[in-house]
């Protein structure tokens, strides 16, 4: 059987990131305040090796360490743009860091880590494996958040944030645990065989998947659930806000996967409900209050709440293609939110920001290419054509339709077009509105510069043809059903 | 031999408690992290009741591990409370509202 075969080739990836993010904390003791780039450099390296790594193992699929870890191709695609959101955060903030003597080795060490719990989380397919890649993602976000150690805000945003998780985790913990009594087992394969007896009339089964449900909305941010999200991102330094918007989305909804798709089918009917009532208040809360902010980090913040919500419309489908799309979604949505928090890094300077909406007054005299990237990112999270954010809310609501959920598509879109005004409502600030005199800008920074151009074209580039990435994401979910 | 439901509802009873600290507690921070410590209990519970009635040794590996990252919880949970002492000299959660909207 091969279920009980080592084959640990298969985790090379993880190894090499935990091996380096070992290696990186030596060195910086090592090599000491002066020459921090060496951490640095060693840092973009292991991600451009993980991501070479993780690409040569395209298309292997298997079971490894006696059936405790799942290669398949979501996993390759998956942790593949995990890394790559992770060299992109690196690459954007550098000069932040500098300026405000954040550069420290230990940044980067986090990030390794909270980057190998994402992937441990994206391949794990035993209970216990996923639960330690959680807390692993999880704990290094924490300290993350923190990490500006002089700044109440941020420690406030810390403390809030940490409670809020480990609530999150002992929801899901608990949901784990009635799973388990309910089937004997903590290995996803055989919960699913398992759960086919079961049947979903069953009290116990229904009080697992509200608790599993529970939890992962929890660490999603979809309301009513995400109470601890608009603090966390607000009061965290931005690169922080960067990473917490792009990885940890990808690595939950591989959550999701692992065990409510590849463990908790048979449940279907149950988790089913429960997302539709998530995705109606994701969409209103996150599209609503997000009006009311003044703060563009804290919009993007419920911008996030409401793109969850937009997401689980291709879970609630539940079909195949429906979770091909969320998982496109997820992967849209996380390269959007990078370029649209990467922007706000790449303006801000020492003791500036430029995270209230009004720090942008002007944009387009003072920065006009920066003007126009942010024309581009606004119109994505907005889902304008010929942006990708359009494709990937036709792609859900497509989804949506073909599993007969006629009403609730009408609703998203109709929810979409409230979310409209908001994003449009930073354009005209920076567009119209005549620049403050008091503002400047961050001094140039070549490095953020081209990555945030690179970034934000892209979304457009990939808007006109799309073929390529949708037919990747939709090929990661082959044969997940 | 006490029986299983016994436990179970033991497990029910301490996180609810833990459910209800976090969002009734007006007082202080550190009677949060106590919280959270009993939901993580509560969890063991179950899984060392269930293990037991099953006859499967996997659920009180399981609770070794939260045992353990448990731990290390509490560590960057009380790390990040100092930090934060230092800055605004009080643990008093409804002191907690300077991110607010």
């Amino acid at each position: 059987m091969q279920n009980a075969l080592f084959h640990w080739s298969f985790a090379i990836p993880e190894i090499w990131v935990l091996a380096m993010a070992c290696v990186v904390l030596l060195v910086d003791v090592f090599v000491g305040e002066r020459q921090r780039d060496v951490a640095y450099v060693l840092s973009i390296f292991t991600l451009l090796a993980a991501m070479a790594l993780t690409w040569s193992q395209m298309g292997q699929t298997g079971f490894a360490f006696f059936g405790q870890f799942h290669l398949d191709p979501f996993t390759s695609i998956a942790s593949f743009f995990v890394e790559l959101l992770s060299l992109l955060v690196l690459s954007y903030s550098r000069k932040y860091l500098l300026r405000r003597s954040l550069y420290r080795g230990e940044v980067f060490v986090l990030l390794l880590f909270a980057l190998l719990g994402a992937l441990i989380l994206i391949s794990g397919a035993n209970l216990l494996i996923l639960y330690l890649g959680l807390e692993l993602l999880a704990l290094s976000q924490y300290a993350l958040v923190a990490f500006q150690r002089g700044n109440l805000r941020a420690t406030e945003a810390g403390l809030k944030y940490f409670i809020l998780g480990a609530l999150a985790s002992a929801l899901l913990l608990y949901g784990m645990s009635l799973l388990y009594g309910l089937t004997g087992t903590l290995d996803l394969h055989q919960i699913a065989i398992a759960l086919v007896n079961v049947g979903s009339a069953n009290y116990l089964l229904m009080l697992a998947v509200v608790f599993l449900v529970a939890g992962i909305a929890f660490k999603f941010g979809a309301a009513p659930f995400h109470m601890w999200l608009p603090d966390a991102y607000q009061g965290a330094p931005t690169p922080v806000t960067l990473f917490m918007s792009s990885v940890p989305k990808i690595a939950i909804f591989a959550l999701f996967l692992r065990i409510l798709v590849d463990g908790g089918y048979g449940s279907i009917e149950i988790w089913r409900q429960l997302f539709v009532a998530l995705v109606v208040v994701s969409l209103v809360i996150g599209n609503v209050v997000a009006i009311a902010q003044t703060n563009l980090k804290r919009m993007l913040a419920y911008s996030t709440v409401g793109n969850m919500g937009f997401l689980a419309l291709g879970i609630v489908a539940g079909t195949q293609n429906g979770l091909a799309s969320a998982f496109f979604y997820a992967v849209v949505y996380a390269f959007m939110a990078t370029a649209a928090f990467g922007l706000i890094v790449y303006l801000s300077r020492e003791g500036f920001e430029a995270e209230e909406i009004s720090d942008l007054r002007g944009l387009v005299r003072t920065r006009p290419w920066a003007a126009f990237l942010l024309l581009i990112i606004m119109f994505s999270l907005a889902g304008v054509p010929p942006t990708i954010g359009f494709y990937a809310k036709l792609a859900v609501f497509q989804a949506l339709i073909e599993a007969h959920f006629i009403w609730l598509a009408v609703f998203g879109v109709l929810m979409a077009v409230v979310g409209a005004f908001y994003y449009l409502r930073v354009l005209k600030v920076a567009l119209f509105d005549a620049p403050a005199e008091d503002l400047a800008y961050g001094a140039d920074d070549p490095l953020a510069a081209s990555v945030l151009t690179v970034n934000s074209l892209a979304l457009l580039i990939l808007g006109i043809v799309p073929g390529a990435l949708v037919a990747f994401c939709y090929h990661a979910l082959q044969g997940v059903l | 031999m006490i029986p299983l439901s016994h436990w179970l509802i033991l497990g029910a009873l301490l996180f609810s408690i833990g459910v209800v600290g976090i969002f009734l507690n007006r007082k202080n921070v550190i009677i949060l992290l106590m919280a959270i410590e009993i939901l993580l209990l509560a969890v063991n519970i179950n899984f060392v009741a269930f293990s037991r009635y099953l006859g499967n040794l996997q659920g009180q590996i399981f609770v070794f591990f939260v045992l353990t990252v448990a731990a290390a919880e509490a560590a960057i949970g009380l790390a990040i409370l100092v930090v934060y002492f230092r800055n605004r000299r009080s643990i008093n959660v409804e002191d907690i509202d300077d991110l607010r909207g």
